[in-house]
């Protein structure tokens, strides 16, 4: 049986769950067995819902004590119920709590771990599953050796798309621990699409010259229902919060389309973006390096080009 | 205060990836290495911060490797770890490396465990939360600020699309990003310091491999660039919409 973990923020399920509840579902058709969801703490969503991502049945451990994140009592807990219900296959998200979920499990369970998978296990020799390594530069194929495996799905790689059904939905009694990580505030930004998240992310680098020009970087985000990012130096120089720094050493996204607006595409940049589908880059110098990284392209001023964009956009979704 | 900073070696941003041996292996050669950035930018640095304000801290700093990750180390004790541990085996798998490094952190009783938050070649961000679950400690991942306050810590973790701050005691292990603190450069005395300071070499225990890397793959390449002239952007927002289909 598969089992996957439907991770939830502030009793919301998120996209990257519903991502995974696909690739668990697909998986265990592959394997012609059945994927079960497992949601931890209180929800606000209507989890019979999680039928139209394949799921037969969802189980729910309702204590509220398993509203924040301890990564102790979630293996626990995660663990417990693998055992319980027979699960030799754990899925979960490949986000910002699967990457701290995950690796814990793995050695609780002593279940061989792959974490980003970006398709479906090739099972027609051993279990088979790929991933982005060396900044996206690269694919691995990892066979895991273990009995008991767990995977977590790189995040935007796989559809979040419902399609039909309904699933059963019950109440799971495991034994929840004492939490040691006590949680003392959380924020999210509101009203804005999260970077992990978004389909389509428009970002920003030095060629802007200040944070007074981000208008039309936003302005094209908000039309378009994406995030916005930038490039490390734009950050350092905190013309933009640390948050939306994409690259080697900020945060590496895999969107539909990355529009880049004034950077120069280092490769330090390009190890955080280079997964994106489709990459459009607008640059006034036609030399810049990450032309060759792109898609679609336009030489020219940053400050000409995207008023033009924006208003061509506009009369799109009008 | 002990604090155990886990380092690898990484190589460096700019170097070529290629495969060997039917593509089951990285083309090591000529590639230069470095110290994995958020080990060195984040984790080691805010040990020594850490050190800065209390003197009476020792920082460990263990690697679990062959001896060619010996410059690296030397790196780091330049910026200011005290004490080297080489643990001697090379592995690609994560369940090895963590139970290397469980087994020196038995050894060693340490309050504070600090990894990075990912090794940039492998991008697997898992041996920091497979060493916390085999010491049965609390594991805070991706964090972006620490404080400590005697033995209590304050840590802020990257959650999606904003922060969360926790409050946890020692012994914890964290795994460090941006924000936790900033780059350093060492100084002629950390590297002449560096020589003489102890670097043991211990034999690995024996862990079997949960996962095996079967090839590598690099991706298809770029069909190139389809420009469109800067006279008429609107045509460009066209092909998004009626040939890519994206907007
Ligand atoms: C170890 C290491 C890690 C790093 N990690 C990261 C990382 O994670 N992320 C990251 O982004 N960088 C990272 N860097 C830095 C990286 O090497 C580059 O320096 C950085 O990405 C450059 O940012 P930029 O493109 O915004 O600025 P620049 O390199 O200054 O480029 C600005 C671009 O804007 C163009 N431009 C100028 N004016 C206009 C205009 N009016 N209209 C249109 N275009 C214009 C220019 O032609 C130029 O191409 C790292 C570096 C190192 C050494
Ligand atoms: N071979 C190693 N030796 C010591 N520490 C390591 C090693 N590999 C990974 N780590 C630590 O674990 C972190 C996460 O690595 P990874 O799980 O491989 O992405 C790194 O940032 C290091 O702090």
């Amino acid at each position: 049986m598969v089992l996957v973990y439907i991770d939830q923020y502030n009793q919301q399920i998120k996209k990257t769950a519903f991502e995974a509840a696909n690739y668990g579902s697909q998986l265990a058709a592959k394997l012609g067995t059945e994927a079960v969801g497992l949601v931890l703490g209180s929800s606000n969503n209507d989890l019979a819902s999680l039928g139209k991502y394949g799921l037969k049945k969802v189980y729910k451990v309702s204590n509220d004590a398993l509203n924040q994140l301890d990564t102790q009592v979630y293996t626990t807990v995660i663990a417990a119920a693998a055992d319980s219900l027979g699960a030799d296959i754990i899925v979960l998200s490949g986000n910002v709590n699967g990457k701290a979920i995950a690796p814990r499990l793995s050695a609780r369970l002593h279940a061989g771990l792959v974490t980003g998978a970006i398709s479906l296990p090739d099972t027609s020799q051993g279990f088979v599953v790929k991933k982005a390594v060396f900044s996206g530069k690269a694919f691995a194929n990892i066979n895991i050796e273990t009995a008991k495996k767990i995977i977590t799905v790189s995040p935007n790689a796989f559809s979040h798309q419902p399609g039909e059904g309904s699933a059963e939905v019950a109440d799971l009694q495991v034994n929840v621990p004492t939490a040691k990580v006590k949680v003392l505030s959380s924020q999210v930004a509101s009203g804005q699409v999260p970077l992990s998240d978004a389909e389509i992310v428009v970002s920003g680098g030095r060629g802007l010259k200040g944070p007074e020009n981000w208008g039309m970087i936003e302005d094209l985000a908000k039309l378009l229902g994406a995030a916005t990012a930038c490039s490390r130096p734009v950050a350092d120089a905190h013309w933009r919060p640390h948050g939306e720094h994409v690259g080697q050493t900020g945060g590496a996204i895999a969107p539909n389309l990355y529009f880049a607006v004034g950077i120069s595409g280092a490769i330090q940049h390009l190890a955080g973006v280079n997964r994106s589908k489709t990459i459009v880059v607008i640059n006034k110098d036609p030399e810049a390096p990450f032309f060759k990284a792109a898609d679609y392209g336009i030489v020219g001023d940053a400050f000409e080009v995207m008023p033009k964009i924006i208003e061509a956009v506009k009369k799109l979704k009008q | 205060m002990k604090i155990l900073v886990c380092i690898s070696k990484t190589p460096d941003t700019t170097a070529k990836i290629a495969f060997t041996d039917n593509n089951r292996k990285f083309a090591a050669d000529g590639v230069q290495w470095i110290l994995n950035p958020y080990d060195e930018w984040y984790a080691l640095v805010r040990a020594i911060e850490l050190k800065e304000k209390d003197p009476a801290t020792v920082i460990h700093l263990a690697t679990v490797g062959l001896a060619d990750a010996e410059p690296i180390i030397r790196k780091a004790l330049a910026l200011g770890g005290d004490e080297a541990i080489r643990i001697n085996i090379d592995s690609t798998d994560t369940f090895v490396i963590a139970s290397q490094l469980a087994a020196v952190a038995k050894e060693g009783g340490y309050d504070l465990i600090f990894t990075g938050k990912e090794t940039i070649d492998f991008n697997g961000a898992t041996v920091g939360g497979m060493l916390a679950e085999l010491l049965d400690i609390p594991f805070i991942s991706l964090a972006t600020k620490f404080e400590l306050n005697g033995s209590t810590a304050t840590v802020t973790r990257e959650i999606e699309g904003g922060e969360e701050t926790d409050e946890v005691n020692l012994p914890l292990l964290v795994s460090c990003q941006k924000g936790v603190a900033e780059q350093r450069i060492p100084n002629m005395k950390g590297i002449m310091g560096a020589r003489t300071k102890p670097l043991k070499v211990v034999e690995p225990v024996s862990v079997t491999a949960l996962t095996s890397i079967v090839s590598f793959e690099l991706p298809p390449a770029k069909a190139g660039v389809k420009l469109v002239s800067a006279d008429q952007p609107e045509e460009l927002v066209r092909l998004l919409h009626e040939e890519a289909k994206l907007i």
